[in-house]
């Protein structure tokens, strides 16, 4: 495959950074924010961990308030999984033959 | 029920005119340069930042008839059927963080405006990228008839629509999509982003208030449960059965978690949602939005609930026909329990919450009969211009439709299509979704998959029966799942279905050395952001500051 799909029209800076990859990223970390957007979806469809009466908060039954807390740990975990993600694959800048002409333009 | 309630009525109306002199202002609103393409009038200019996304959103997903039905099967028939609306709005989130920031990079890189123009540019296939647009286009239409029938709950518990007379009758329903269709034509999805705050607001206001004040009227949460508790476990007179589930018995467990992980799966496959993710401005807007929107599911859960307070408070939805309709539960709690002012702000908060969707839906309707239908087969040469008229003409027509379908027909029939809209739609998510990750999967493996995909729901839908209603089909979303022998969501096993030909279909077309479609993308385009090539010239006219009119 090429660099780009565009042929480049001739531009006076040629690519340093081959565009069909795959941004570099820190795998590690790739994985952690996977583990913890998995959570909540493997903690709510797992019914039978939660499908019951007892015990009961201010009159609630667990069934309804555990699933009411989820909504909270999964705002938090989504948010953590966000930052996570954001330091484990930096946004590389795209310079494709587009770009040049557009900085040539401006 | 008899006679109009004035009160309730006046505020309604001046709410509503409210938000239509809104609707009517947004085309000032971030005023582009000119309105006449897709990208301004049908996504807004892609300019929206996190907050304006998160109203859109909430505005969009949580529609009037979500308000509606979700308390309303918690009334009639308990936590499976109802409160199954928490985890599928939780989960849902998770799932789109890991796949809607590719889809936004990818379609601000080559300009899609749908999803069938990502399937269509990855897979170089027009087959499939015409079946992923039929599907969109068939699906959302009874979406948007149902938000009518939204309206239509408030508007008979206030008294309004019971006469003979046809066309008084449906006049205020009628006056109120033709006022929503003129802003729309006119503004955009920039209209429904400006009522959105307002139906936002009116929404957690009314819900708040009704959450903390209602239960303390019927004897305090422990009443309202045990009331539930009940209702849930007297026997049905038609089958003996308990009516509903106070918790899912052992039972039920996998018609819960499928109905929750269907739906979600299937939510942001439809055309509106992706119109309202595309909309925004960077590619990490969604995924901050992914942790803030559950704002939205937690209000969800709080009104699901109040369908067991409106059990607790003896409401008895009985519609203008004189027939029970459990889906006048919510707007009769709230002419029951509060004072009529407070009603009004209560039935414009379900009225306006109509409105958001709707637009959006025709809008992204309308898109996608543009993109994919009328610049792909009919006139592969228009012009941007041409494209944004032909929509705005589209989204007047899908709105008609709308208004008809529910107006002429029994609206059990926008019942059941909804019901199959949410099985169609999510025979589109391997296309769409894995195509974002792979192309491994054959374009001819994927169509073949989805055909046999929806035949099978449709089929399997079509053949449930419910004998308590007293109807033969489309009684239900649930039916046994083959292998497993539990009852689960049709569409779930649909998908399943849809998946396993898909992979087979594969193996079998790469042997057999059939030819791939060109892939007009390239790896780094789902990483691109705002400031990229190509992203940027999406974003330039609204650098471009525009001279005072």
């Amino acid at each position: 495959m090429t660099t780009t799909d565009q042929p480049d029209a001739g531009g006076p800076r040629r690519d340093e950074v081959d565009h069909d990859t795959v941004p570099p990223a820190r795998t590690g970390l790739l994985v952690v924010a996977g583990v913890l957007l998995a959570i909540p979806v493997v903690a709510l469809l797992w019914v039978s961990s939660y499908s019951r009466v007892e015990p009961k908060l201010w009159g609630f039954p667990f069934f309804i308030w555990y699933q009411f807390l989820w909504v909270f740990l999964c705002s938090a975990f989504t948010y953590t999984a966000y930052r996570i993600v954001l330091l484990a694959r930096p946004h590389r800048p795209m310079t494709d033959a587009g770009a040049d002409r557009a900085g040539e333009r401006a | 029920m008899s006679g109009i309630d004035g009160t309730a009525l006046a505020v309604l109306v001046v709410l509503f005119l409210l938000v239509t002199v809104m609707g009517f202002m947004a085309t000032r609103w971030r005023r582009p340069t000119s309105m006449e393409s897709l990208d301004e009038w049908g996504l807004g200019g892609r300019s929206f930042g996190t907050w304006i996304t998160w109203f859109l959103l909430g505005g969009d997903l949580y529609t009037a008839y979500t308000f509606v039905a979700v308390p309303a099967a918690m009334f009639g028939a308990g936590a499976v059927s109802g409160f199954f609306a928490v985890p599928y709005t939780i989960v849902l989130y998770p799932i789109i963080f890991v796949f809607m920031a590719r889809l936004w990079s990818v379609s601000h890189r080559h300009g899609y405006v749908t999803t069938a123009d990502f399937v269509r540019g990855r897979f170089g296939s027009r087959g499939l990228s015409l079946a992923v647009a039929v599907t969109g286009f068939l699906a959302t239409m009874p979406y948007i008839a149902l938000q009518l029938v939204g309206i239509q709950a408030v508007l008979e518990v206030i008294g309004l629509g019971g006469g003979s007379n046809i066309i008084a009758k449906d006049l205020p329903l009628f006056i109120a999509f033709a006022l929503l269709a003129a802003y729309t034509y006119s503004s955009g999805l920039r209209a429904p982003a400006v009522i959105a705050f307002v139906k936002d607001t009116l929404i957690y206001l009314v819900i708040i208030v009704a959450i903390v004040y209602l239960p303390s009227k019927v004897g305090g949460w422990d009443a309202v449960f045990s009331a539930a508790e009940q209702k849930m476990a007297k026997p049905n007179p038609v089958d003996g059965k308990p009516t509903g589930a106070f918790i899912p018995g052992a039972q039920a467990q996998w018609a819960y978690a499928t109905l929750g992980l269907g739906s979600a799966l299937a939510l942001f496959m439809y055309p509106h949602s992706i119109t309202a993710s595309l909309s925004a401005s960077s590619r990490n807007t969604i995924r901050r939005n992914a942790s803030i929107l559950p704002a939205y599911s937690f209000v969800l859960g709080l009104l699901a609930l109040l369908g067991w307070v409106a059990i607790a408070a003896g409401t008895k939805p009985i519609g203008l026909d004189g027939k029970p309709n459990a889906q006048l539960v919510i707007p009769q709690l709230f002419e029951d329990s509060f004072p009529s002012w407070f009603a009004g702000v209560a039935f414009a908060a379900i009225a306006i919450g109509a409105l958001v969707p709707a637009a959006i839906m025709s809008i992204a309707a309308a898109n996608t009969f543009t993109r994919n239908i009328y610049k792909e087969w009919l006139k592969p040469d228009a012009t941007p211009q041409q494209e944004a008229k032909v929509s705005k003409l589209v989204s007047l027509v899908v709105k008609a439709f709308a208004l008809v379908f529910v107006l002429a027909l029994d609206k059990q029939n926008a019942i059941n299509f909804q019901l199959l809209g949410g099985i169609w739609i999510l025979q589109t998510f391997p296309a769409v979704v894995l195509g974002l990750y792979t192309r491994w999967l054959h374009r001819w493996a994927l169509t073949a998959g989805w055909a046999v995909g929806m035949v099978y729901g449709t089929w399997q839908a079509w053949s449930v029966a419910n004998p308590r209603a007293g109807i033969n089909h489309f009684g239900g979303s649930l039916d046994t799942i083959p292998v497993i022998g539990q009852m689960g969501y049709i569409a779930m096993t649909a998908f399943v279905i849809n998946l396993l030909v898909a992979v087979v279909g594969t193996v079998v077309l790469r042997v057999a050395k059939a030819p791939d479609g060109d892939d007009e993308t390239i790896r780094g385009d789902y990483f691109a952001d705002a400031g990229d090539p190509r992203v940027e010239k999406v974003l330039q006219p609204l650098h471009q500051e525009a001279p005072n009119p």
